[in-house]
């Protein structure tokens, strides 16, 4: 197969297409951080993220986050075309800032969480997931 | 899409008063996330449920809020405090307007 100068261009076109992508993907998790924390620094420490080294089916992924002292936790996959997955706020009558649910992960990557403290500080917790089916349909 | 709706709640009928009981939620849904593709390649507008609250006597105990990275089917489960006798009330807000509800009568004792 021989390859036209047209050829050349439309695959380098289409390289660069898809190089742009996860770094599109990563951009729009730093702005959920963002709009979710004002900027503030995030610390790590301070939540404990549970969640399985490895999941055959993305689908249901089960994750558990608690974070003692907080208001809020965000939790993030930032390897999904979405990077939100859910935020728990803590009403006055929540018996512990926990909190557990079941989750989508297209692919293997890394599952953060993000709490907001009552004195307004971050802290984070990242954990790895590796993934064996998708679970976004794609 | 919203079609056969099903709130399941497991709340432990009767509690110290004082005492933090784990609450367990899980209700039928397909939370279709908006990014699979049907037979002829257009995409599967999303349908999800994306609020859910839990209140006991009018107090909010938890507020979530669901994106479509959530699971068919949301479960949740979270710890509550029990300071007296009372109901919880527990309410998910559906994409297409639908609201669903449940309660729950807590018993001291």
């Amino acid at each position: 197969m021989k390859f036209t100068r047209r050829d050349t261009m439309l695959m380098a076109g289409g390289v660069a297409a898809l190089s742009a992508l996860p770094i599109r993907a990563l951009a729009a998790g730093e702005e959920e951080i963002a709009a979710f924390t004002g900027g503030a620094a995030i610390a790590e420490g301070g939540v404990t993220l549970t969640t399985p080294e490895i999941a055959e089916n993305g689908n249901t992924v089960p994750v558990e986050v608690n974070a003692p002292g907080a208001v809020s936790i965000m939790v993030l996959a930032l390897g999904n075309p979405n990077p939100g997955v859910c935020t728990f706020n803590f009403g006055p009558l929540a018996g512990a800032q926990y909190g557990s649910t079941r989750i989508r992960l297209s692919k293997t990557q890394m599952v953060t969480a993000i709490a907001k403290m009552a004195d307004g500080s971050f802290a984070q917790a990242s954990s790895e997931v590796k993934v064996t089916i998708g679970g976004c349909g794609g | 899409m919203a079609e056969n709706v099903t709130p399941r709640v497991r709340v432990p009928s009767s509690a110290a008063a004082g005492e933090v009981i784990t609450i367990k939620t899980l209700i039928s849904h397909i939370m279709e996330s908006g990014q699979r593709k049907n037979s002829d390649g257009n995409l599967i507008p999303r349908s999800i449920i994306n609020r859910f609250t839990c209140d006991f006597n009018g107090q909010n105990v938890i507020d979530v809020t669901l994106e479509p990275a959530i699971s068919t089917n949301p479960y949740f489960e979270f710890q509550a405090q029990v300071p007296e006798a009372g109901t919880y009330t527990f309410t998910w807000y559906d994409d297409d307007g639908s609201v669903y509800t449940d309660t729950k009568d807590i018993a001291i004792g």
